[in-house]
């Protein structure tokens, strides 16, 4: 009796996962080739440290800071061409994949028929799939179907994007209140109508939000495309990385740094103007 | 000598004068309960006791020390003994109550011995008791969110009991108990003070409780001492100066919820 | 006003997306042109029998678990440097060390993984250790940058109540207000986990490990069915993890 009673229910499930914990972290350690010391003894006798000693200072005449430009701005074309380009695709998809238009739902206290589930499923698959092979991998295969350049990274984040942008949207159309949807489409209303008046109003500061978000992962998305040769600043890193031009590498990276956090701060102002 | 207060004056950052110039003495084991209207000082009052606030103006000695005239290292160890119960005790919704109990020594362990506990209850009898006494032994393992409003007072009044300071500070500590519940703890704590030779400062707002269990009671008003008597001796004309013009204000109780991000990736 | 505003923004943005197509000088209508799509179609047919033979299964499925490791062990390292720089960042170390956190935090945000691992390639050599250690400083810029913020947001009262009664700083941290922050933490590693394992799957296009690099090789020598194979396994890890995640936010951040 005292014995139960002195005893923490919880002390067998924390034993058991730490435990867990402990036997997966050894082969991972094994796997990953984990050193963490190649952080700390980047010394200048390394090829790293004679790398890094020729960042400073970073590069600064005026035809290696047009090319800057120049690439600056195709990334940012690339991301916002790529975004465009995705909705299109994503807000079709999302309304075709979401549950919250359904007629039958409307009517069945919420509950879709089956029949109409199953060919919801077909659009949520795609989506599914087109957002899990990462954007790079897209930009890999696309390089090689349509050729290098800015081309190819534009259609990878709209096919990525918009399976990413689709089945969030459609997520959050479900995860709004039903109800006067679902009023409107009793009342005899056309789903399109249901959508606009019912879900879009609950829905948009979400949405806008989301997507803001995304363009903002859609602009590094795209720096990094250009490493499989899909046009941008991650092409000329990758020249000046192989040509070891620590300067021209240090400017770039500033520039990443720049951009970052101007995204940011447009993102916040965006945010706030239209949620 | 355990408290007193001389000439202490407090002042809110707005501007608002809490207490103006308290001379408070206080011996070792009294029990005294402070009452008054919402807005006399009352919270103010325990919450210079515990050496939560400096005075702006005034002396103040507890347990023969000056808390702001000592290191905080000091400090930190006269606060050790000095127990003080919130009127809406201040949980972590996530955390057991078991552990919550047992935080209640963290100012005597050791910094292992504080994050041994976190991972497993060192003392699980020790919290069992002090919630036992307060008939919640039942919800030993429960989360604090799973608690209402009145378990959780009895929650944060089993930890200062399981610190078993010199001093035990209680602000309102049964105002969301029901009769009954309120009467039993009160008694608890006055046995606890009682048994172990505590002195007990408690604020209520519930004058009947306070003239029933305690021997000496402070009248507080506008961050005055109104009177300061044995509770025999409060009579209805000093309880009706003490809330002439009171206004039914019901404090804002802080809704802590928490609100949980999580990304959509 | 605010009515204007907004319909500035909007078609602002409206003329961004027109000025990058233009700047960009896509040719969307040859994209769709019969010629080109047959080339593309005749291009996907390639990617639909994958190698399915025991021998590349198994090279597969090693980089698949090195993949794995390495997108597991990067989260698990930038939440501890994540949580270490947060602190400061949230400003529990006075306002210097804010800023200097913060700087170091965006730094480290700023640069993607894939860049990352480029620079860890040339200091730590080929291989998953490179990848690993390119997503831990990735990811220790994105975590600390959200865990600063939960941690502001984190209500004070319950750590001070622990000081009041004479507990030390770390008492009241751990105490106080941990129970409330690790439930936001776990969701925003898992979060960090799912994009992980995405990106630690094509690091290897910069040599540094996991699946990435036998895709790039593949798709060097125009072996689509290979590369096919490795897509698929990419697919299996993603869907894995996402499932593995979303039970986790189930049982422990949502409970």
């Amino acid at each position: 009796m005292l014995n139960r009673d002195t005893r923490d229910p919880a002390a067998l499930p924390r034993l058991l996962l730490t435990l867990l914990a402990l036997v997966l972290l050894w082969p991972g350690i094994q796997l990953s080739e984990l050193d963490l010391g190649v952080l700390l003894q980047a010394d200048s006798q390394s090829e790293m440290g004679r790398f890094v000693a020729a960042f400073w200072p970073p590069t600064h005449d005026a035809d290696f800071l047009q090319l800057l430009l120049d690439a600056t701005l195709q990334t940012l074309a690339i991301a916002t061409a790529g975004m465009a380009l995705a909705l299109l695709l994503a807000i079709p998809a999302s309304l075709l994949a979401s549950r919250a238009l359904s007629l039958s739902a409307a009517s069945l206290g919420g509950r879709p028929k089956p029949l109409a589930q199953l060919l919801r499923w077909p659009v949520r698959g795609l989506l599914i799939f087109l957002r899990s092979v990462p954007e790079i991998v897209w930009a890999l295969l696309f390089v090689r179907a349509v050729g290098l350049g800015p081309t190819a990274g534009v259609l990878a984040i709209a096919i990525t994007y918009s399976g990413m942008l689709g089945k969030v949207y459609a997520e959050i159309f479900e995860s709004v209140d039903q109800r006067p949807a679902h009023a409107l489409l009793q009342a005899g209303s056309g789903r399109l109508a249901a959508f606009v008046y019912g879900i879009l109003p609950n829905a948009a500061a979400e949405l806008t939000s989301y997507t803001v978000y995304r363009w903002e992962c859609a602009i590094r998305a795209s720096v990094v495309m250009g490493f499989v040769g899909a046009g941008g600043l991650g092409q000329q890193i990758d020249l000046s990385m192989r040509m070891f031009a620590g300067g021209e590498v240090a400017s770039m990276l500033l520039t990443f740094l720049l951009l970052v956090l101007l995204a940011d701060q447009l993102s916040r102002v965006l945010r706030r103007r239209l949620a | 000598m355990t408290l007193r207060l001389s000439g202490a004056s407090l002042s809110h950052g707005n501007g608002v004068h809490a207490l103006r110039g308290v001379d408070l003495h206080i011996a070792a084991g009294e029990q005294v309960a402070i009452i008054g209207p919402s807005g006399a000082g009352k919270s103010s009052l325990l919450n210079l006791l515990a050496s939560a606030l400096q005075p702006s103006s005034g002396e103040i000695q507890l347990l023969g020390e000056q808390p702001w005239q000592l290191s905080s290292s000091q400090r930190q160890r006269l606060r050790a003994r000095i127990g003080l119960v919130h009127q809406t005790p201040p949980l972590p919704a996530r955390q057991r109550v078991v552990t919550a109990v047992l935080a209640g020594k963290l100012g005597q362990w050791s910094l292992g011995k504080s994050l041994l506990n976190l991972l497993h209850p060192l003392d699980i009898p020790g919290a069992r008791r002090e919630l036992a006494k307060l008939d919640l032994a039942d919800k030993l393992f429960a989360q604090c969110q799973q608690l209402s409003g009145g378990q959780l007072q009895r929650v944060g009044i089993a930890r200062v009991l399981y610190q078993a300071p010199e001093l035990l500070l209680a602000d309102e500590p049964v105002s969301a108990m029901d009769p009954v519940l309120a009467e039993h703890t009160l008694n608890v704590l006055c046995r606890h003070a009682e048994q172990h030779g505590v002195t007990l400062v408690a604020s209520l707002h519930a004058v009947e409780l306070a003239l029933a269990h305690f021997p000496r009671i402070i009248g507080l008003r506008d961050g005055q001492i109104l009177f300061d008597r044995p509770a025999g001796e409060v009579g209805q004309a000093q309880l009706d100066a003490l809330y002439a013009n009171e206004q039914l204000l019901s404090p804002p109780t802080p809704s802590v919820t928490l609100s949980l991000q999580i990304p959509r990736c | 006003m605010s009515r204007l505003i907004n319909l500035l923004l909007l078609l602002s943005i409206g003329a961004a997306v027109i000025a990058s197509f233009a700047y960009l000088g896509i040719d969307l209508g040859a994209l769709i042109s019969g010629d080109s799509l047959g080339q593309m179609a005749g291009y996907v047919q390639r990617f639909l029998s994958p190698d399915l033979s025991a021998e590349h299964l198994s090279a597969i499925s090693h980089g698949a678990m090195e993949t794995l490791a390495m997108s597991a062990l990067g989260t698990l390292l930038a939440a501890v440097f994540g949580l270490l720089l947060a602190l400061p960042a949230a400003g529990r170390f006075g306002w210097p060390l804010q800023s200097a956190a913060r700087l170091l935090l965006n730094a480290l945000r700023a640069i993607p993984e894939l860049v990352w691992a480029a620079l860890m390639v040339l200091a730590a050599g080929l291989g998953p250790n490179a990848g690993t250690l390119a997503l831990a400083l990735h990811t220790a810029g994105v975590l600390g940058r959200l865990f600063a913020e939960a941690l502001e947001n984190t209500p004070t009262a319950p750590a001070e109540a622990i000081r009041l009664q004479g507990g030390s700083q770390v008492a009241a941290f751990c105490y106080g207000t941990l129970p409330n922050l690790w439930p936001q933490l776990l969701a925003y590693c898992l979060y960090r986990w799912e994009n992980n394992i995405r990106m630690a799957s094509v690091l290897g296009f910069v040599g540094a490990g996991g699946l990435g690099q036998m895709l790039y090789v593949s798709l060097s020598l125009f072996q689509e069915a290979q590369a096919s194979t490795v897509i698929l396994a990419m697919l299996v890890l993603v869907f894995g993890v996402d499932a593995l995640s979303g039970w986790t936010r189930q049982r422990w951040v949502r409970a």
